[in-house]
């Protein structure tokens, strides 16, 4: 059976090339680097339905994969939504193509702060903060990640004075009243090994901690 | 029954109450805790939000100290449990990586030992019949609607738990406590975790109709299995009557007439002795 399209079937192989030919589609590599098949996404936006944080999101979580599909790297990598996706798996877990988004989020905020995209700055400075006690400690040691985290809230520009300091200081006093929050820390007694794992997630490439 | 504890970095401080009840709840089932020697935090969202390969590697410690003694990991906290499943199977599956592991970290990794959630290992391993054998005070009239949380039940490939939209697990556990769980639709849904200290009006917003929906539901109160859900459910509700939310193993202490479980209790924000007395449990 032949199909009349009235286009020459040279013409459509002969349109110019979009990019150079060595690099690899934005989605191509967001599926190889999560190992999620991000383009099987046929947009029934299960995934922004039930996600608990769409409604703060710039692009909802269908969105974004369909910003990925077609190739808007600058937009999906700008985006809050990267940011604001807590990895709660609901929407993986309902996908009817079997898509984890939460992997694929990882390796979006991954390449965000690789190719130098600002990420949110309140949330990047809490899981700044969490690593740097475990490399300090091994274990996390709240008090000392808290007024880190703090610090770097005050050290964003602009910076983010009054963004639940008061409602955190009561929280905090509450917790250390009712003997929740320890002053001294709990070290990992062989820190050779911890330095150790911190050491090749740096030199991978795919870090910025 | 025997198992390679792991507390996680809030059993001994936000969450001090889920991991002394949990200690106890397994000695008086005769349930051996040996404490992880030397375990390191396992990254929680932070290594996953920023960085892969550490988000295996931190957790994939805790399996490695783990493949000597053989045992099943018991873990309290559902972000610890998961990053481990994910650790785990990382090193069953990837060759090139569990080799990079083991001569980082001098171990041969056996697969033997594997990562259960401490709700999984008292419902399951220990399991209903022993349970309601052990009750001295049943929890005769407490309406309670069971929460799971997001990540102790997803994804469920890894978990393997019951359902993952309808896991009846705990309510199956806190019925041979002798309570009733009610039937309610937020069983599995997110209470904004690490956002309580980021964007903490997300965490009120989500925290607060899962709370109100719990009320809606007819529960006195909420049965928990995470220590960051606790803690938001608890600290960040802002609904019209306040819910005592509790951790299921306080609530499996009150009916295995622990002697602890009132000093445990103290340690919340929401007073849930009101609710107790009002049902003649305390």
């Amino acid at each position: 059976m032949t199909i009349e399209t009235g286009i020459e079937v040279g013409a459509i192989n002969q349109s110019p090339p979009v990019r150079a030919i060595n690099q690899s589609p934005f989605w191509s590599v967001v599926s190889e680097r999560s190992g999620e098949h991000v383009q099987n996404c046929f947009y029934c936006q299960k995934c922004t339905a039930g996600c608990p944080t769409a409604y703060v999101m710039d692009y909802k979580p269908a969105q974004l994969l369909r910003l990925i599909q077609l190739e808007q790297k600058e937009r999906v990598l700008g985006s809050t939504a990267i940011w604001l996706c807590v990895g709660c798996e609901t929407c993986g877990t309902r996908c009817p193509n079997h898509i984890r988004l939460a992997p694929v989020m990882d390796v979006l905020r991954q390449m965000a702060l690789v190719e130098g995209f600002a990420p949110h700055p309140a949330v990047y400075a809490l899981h700044r903060s969490f690593l740097d006690s475990i490399r300090l400690w091994g274990r996390v040691h709240e008090v000392s990640m808290l007024l880190e985290y703090k610090t770097r809230c005050l050290l964003t520009k602009p910076p983010l004075f009054f963004q639940g300091l008061l409602s955190d200081a009561k929280m905090g006093a509450s917790l250390m009243l009712k003997g929740k929050l320890s002053l001294t820390p709990e070290r990992v007694r062989r820190m050779k090994d911890i330095k150790e794992l911190f050491k090749p997630a740096a030199q991978d490439g795919s870090s910025e901690v | 029954m025997r198992y390679t504890y792991y507390p996680g970095c809030t059993a001994g401080t936000t969450a001090v109450e889920f991991g002394h009840s949990t200690e106890a709840v397994c000695r008086a089932l005769g349930v051996e805790l040996v404490e992880l020697e030397d375990w390191n935090c396992c990254g929680a969202s932070s290594a996953h939000a920023l960085d892969h390969t550490l988000s295996l590697a931190l957790p994939g410690r805790n399996v490695a100290l783990a493949q000597q003694a053989g045992l099943d990991i018991a873990i309290p906290c559902p972000a610890c449990y998961q990053n481990t499943l994910s650790a785990d199977n990382a090193l069953r599956q990837d060759e090139e990586w569990r080799r990079r592991m083991e001569s980082l970290l001098g171990f041969s990794y056996t697969g033997r030992p594997r990562p259960r959630h401490i709700l999984d290992v008292l419902a399951n391993d220990v399991g209903p019949e022993m349970i309601r054998a052990g009750v001295t005070r049943p929890l005769r009239g407490l309406k309670v609607a069971s929460y799971y949380g997001c990540v102790l039940v997803r994804p469920p490939e890894k978990t393997g738990w019951d359902d993952p939209e309808h896991p009846t697990t705990m309510d199956r556990l806190m019925e041979a406590l002798g309570a009733t769980p009610v039937e309610w639709s937020y069983k599995v849904d997110c209470c904004g975790a690490s956002m309580t200290l980021s964007i903490s009006q997300v965490v009120v917003q989500l925290s607060s109709r899962i709370v109100a929906a719990a009320i809606e539901a007819g529960a006195d109160c909420i049965a928990s299995a995470c220590g960051i859900c606790q803690i938001n459910l608890d600290t960040r509700q802002e609904v019209y009557k306040k819910m005592p939310v509790f951790y299921f193993t306080e609530l499996m202490g009150l009916a295995l007439g622990l002697p602890d479980t009132v000093k445990w209790l103290s340690k919340h924000a929401v007073n849930p002795l009101p609710v107790l007395r009002a049902r003649g449990l305390v």
